[in-house]
């Protein structure tokens, strides 16, 4: 049975720790408020690129197509890009992405295909490294950005970009959270090339207008594919944000609780030990007077 | 006066300006144009440069912006700029490093494709601060 000063100290203990997860709590509800603005700051500009592009897709005959719009023809060698949180305490956040992108790696090469992998994010990596440490190529850390810049996203895919051309990969597929609530965020594979094609009918609807093109299609394609695969991922960048802070208020909230609870139950334990101890102590005085 | 139309410009960021305008300036990549209601549907890269939004009721307001696309349409146009700033707003260090970085790119340029792409770049963004950084 442990003395009273050790209960003593568990609970200052504990509650030394809920303290911490409740400062934690609110910093990550602090951080997800700004980061919940962020993502949505940036929606209008990929649904803007998503109508241009989906224009100008209708404007380019197939043959036309740049490669990373078309692919290059083969299925033989994907390259995964594993978006993931750079700090951990945000409960299954982090194992359900490196999960997902588990079973696709597996499923790939049960294919016979060939898996590179590129980590961005630090948790991603340390999973993913112990099972599949070969096929990592490459990791982008952004434990030093405080705010997530379109820069990084574009340096993601440059990268990518680069890789792409040197003919390092066919298929690249970008995992990574989807934000949908602050108790829920969805792991999600998107494949960003080839690019997948805009649906058609809002194809259709859109090239209604006979557009002139400054310079030609083709050229702004070439351009504009690149950008639409930097704001891919900036916006993957940025969902992940959200759901980082949503999962570590969520994962500190029910810390929080269970430090309560367990700083209860410590208490009653400790109080029955003190009470003990008095009524121990009183009946040896008793019994000594009355052996007097 | 002009009748007005819909003008957005938008950065990857966040959506800057989103309001009824009587015409807009444009840097394109072949040339400035201003955009006025009822346009022809027209699809053009920019180029590094200023934007002029004059409002519909008066007044303009200057951006400065790094490359996009512009996307006009008889009732409205869309610029998304890979990155804009407020002409106010522009710093000077961040355009330094903007073009150090385009000196770079040309250094490091290994066709002769790129590198004449790299340097119609820096030559974009040296215009560019001239015209807005009194020296």
């Amino acid at each position: 049975m442990a003395s009273l000063k050790d209960l003593r100290n568990r609970i200052a203990s504990v509650k030394a720790t809920q303290k911490i997860t409740k400062a934690m709590q609110m910093v990550a509800a602090a951080k997800l408020k700004r980061a919940q603005e962020a993502a949505e700051a940036a929606r209008p500009y990929s649904e803007r690129m998503g109508a241009v592009l989906a224009n100008i897709a209708g404007a380019v005959s197939g043959s036309d197509a740049p490669p990373l719009m078309a692919g290059t023809g083969k299925d033989e060698t994907h390259l995964l890009v594993v978006c993931t949180a750079e700090r951990g305490l945000c409960g299954g956040f982090n194992s359900q992405i490196a999960k997902l992108a588990r079973e696709h790696i597996r499923s790939l090469l049960a294919n016979g295909k060939t898996v590179k992998v590129l980590c961005v994010g630090k948790k991603g990596y340390d999973v993913l490294r112990r099972d599949y440490g070969q096929h990592i190529i490459d990791r982008v850390d952004l434990r030093e950005v405080k705010k997530i810049g379109f820069d990084n996203a574009h340096g993601i895919a440059r990268q990518v970009i680069g890789l792409f051309e040197k003919g390092e990969f066919d298929v690249c597929t970008l995992f990574y959270s989807e934000f949908q609530s602050v108790m829920s965020q969805v792991p999600t594979a998107q494949q960003i090339i080839p690019a997948a094609v805009p649906a058609s009918d809002e194809a259709a609807q859109a090239s209604d207008a006979a557009y002139e093109y400054e310079p030609e299609a083709a050229a702004i394609l070439a351009d504009l594919i690149p950008r639409n695969i930097a704001v891919q991922i900036f916006r993957a960048l940025l969902e992940n944000a959200a759901g980082e802070m949503g999962a570590k208020m969520t994962a500190m909230d029910s810390a929080t609780r269970n430090a309560g609870e367990m700083i209860d139950k410590l208490s009653i334990t400790y109080n029955r030990q003190r009470q003990a101890q008095i009524t121990k102590e009183l009946i040896e005085i008793i019994s000594g007077a009355e052996a007097l | 006066m002009a009748t007005a139309f819909k003008f957005d410009l938008v950065s990857p960021e966040r959506l800057l300006v989103s309001q009824d305008v009587a015409s807009v300036v444009i840097p394109g990549t072949e040339g400035e144009m201003t955009v006025m209601a009822d346009h022809a549907p027209t699809m053009t890269s920019i180029k590094p440069g200023v934007i002029t939004v004059n409002a519909a009721t008066g007044g303009a307001e200057r951006y400065v912006v790094f490359g996009g696309f512009a996307d006009i349409l008889p009732e409205g146009c869309t610029v998304l700029a890979e990155s804009a700033v407020h002409v106010d707003e522009i710093n000077r260090e961040d355009l330094a490093r903007r073009i150090q970085e385009a000196r770079e790119d040309v250094a490091d340029a290994q066709d002769h494709e790129t590198r004449t792409k790299a340097e119609e770049f820096l030559a974009q963004l040296t215009t560019l601060e001239g015209a807005i950084l009194p020296a």
